[in-house]
């Protein structure tokens, strides 16, 4: 059983500090570790074999909107953010040694790209489609990275960010109450 | 209901309107489409079984759309769904009615401004005749909803209105 300090210093040792960016332990939320959006799959793999870890079960994979970018309203009222970073945190677990641990990627808003970790943990798989879904963050090598929960003609739109607004009609059906 | 009560044992005569004949025959057996889509789902479900019985009233959930004289829309209908909605409601045989069951299928629910993803009303879809309010409405509000429908259809008229 290790806990977050211990296993970021591992990690820290195994990958060095380009890839795993930071450790935070700012309270009330859950420590974590901050891992680069390109390397989270090696360090996923990691964690998945490693003896002294055993990482069994991604508990969650959820998208967040940091909403730290510049906020700006456009021509008709509706919020605009630009810039700053979206992220995906990953909860994990091990059924094995009993520990859990934090991981988050940061990536920037423009061009939210993230390395798929569904080949490590098949739960990743729709995790992923649906922060896609969500976010637009992009998962690379992922197998079937498609919409999992809007219609598939929706469009470039992502409803959990910040600056959502309801397009005006879908599918000629009036979408605002 | 009232129209043929009476028992045939003295080889007695039924005169009536065929428009009566007819309106009765269709309220009596409202076959439903079995289209639930969220919580009221759970409450239909409920008022199909033994308690609340809807069978009685003959209802009786039918598989396919060609099969049901009325649609309950029972739930949430995302703009996924709605197409769907339209879709079922076009396959069924006329006369078709329409009940819709809930908050959410009346006009959004609880969805009604931050739920990017609902339908703020079935009715911009297909027409609808009943509307039963709710969050979910009980079996009694939907049976209640039913009367409503029958009494809708008992005043019926076969010859086209003119005005």
């Amino acid at each position: 059983m290790k806990t977050p300090s211990e296993i970021f210093e591992i990690l820290k040792n195994e990958f060095g500090e380009e890839v795993i960016l930071g450790y935070h332990d700012e309270l009330p939320v859950d420590l974590y570790i901050e891992v680069h959006p390109l390397s989270i799959h090696k360090v996923a793999k990691f964690l998945r074999d490693n003896e002294e870890l055993k990482f069994d079960v991604l508990m969650l994979l959820s998208g967040v909107d940091d909403a730290n970018g510049k906020k700006s309203k456009d021509e008709n009222g509706y919020d605009v953010i630009e810039g700053g970073t979206l992220s995906v945190y990953y909860h994990l677990d091990s059924m094995q040694l009993k520990h859990k641990v934090v991981l988050r990627v940061a990536t920037p808003r423009e061009n939210p790209e993230v390395e798929s970790v569904e080949k490590i943990w098949r739960a990743a798989d729709w995790h992923e489609r649906e922060a896609y879904d969500m976010f637009g963050i992009k998962f690379l090598n992922h197998h079937d990275l498609r919409r999992i929960l809007m219609p598939d003609d929706w469009g470039e739109r992502y409803p959990l960010r910040k600056d959502y607004h309801d397009p005006e009609y879908y599918n000629g059906m009036k979408v605002p109450y | 209901m009232g129209l043929l009560d009476k028992e045939f044992t003295d080889r007695n005569i039924v005169i009536t309107k065929t428009e009566d004949l007819l309106n009765w025959a269709r309220l009596s057996s409202l076959w439903q489409l079995t289209f639930g889509l969220a919580c009221c789902a759970i409450e239909m479900m409920a008022t199909s079984a033994s308690h609340y019985d809807f069978d009685r009233f003959g209802v009786i959930p039918r598989p396919s759309p060609r099969q049901a004289d009325v649609i309950i829309v029972s739930g949430t209908v995302t703009l996924k769904m709605a197409s769907r909605v339209k879709r079922l409601y076009e396959q069924m045989p006329d006369p078709k009615y329409v009940i819709s069951m809930g908050s959410c299928s009346n006009s959004g629910g609880p969805y009604w401004n931050y739920g990017y993803h609902v339908l703020k009303g079935v009715d911009r879809v297909i027409p609808v005749d009943v509307y039963v309010p709710g969050c979910p409405p009980r079996p009694e509000a939907l049976l209640e909803g039913l009367l409503k429908l029958q009494e809708k259809i008992r005043h019926e008229k076969l010859a086209k209105q003119t005005a």
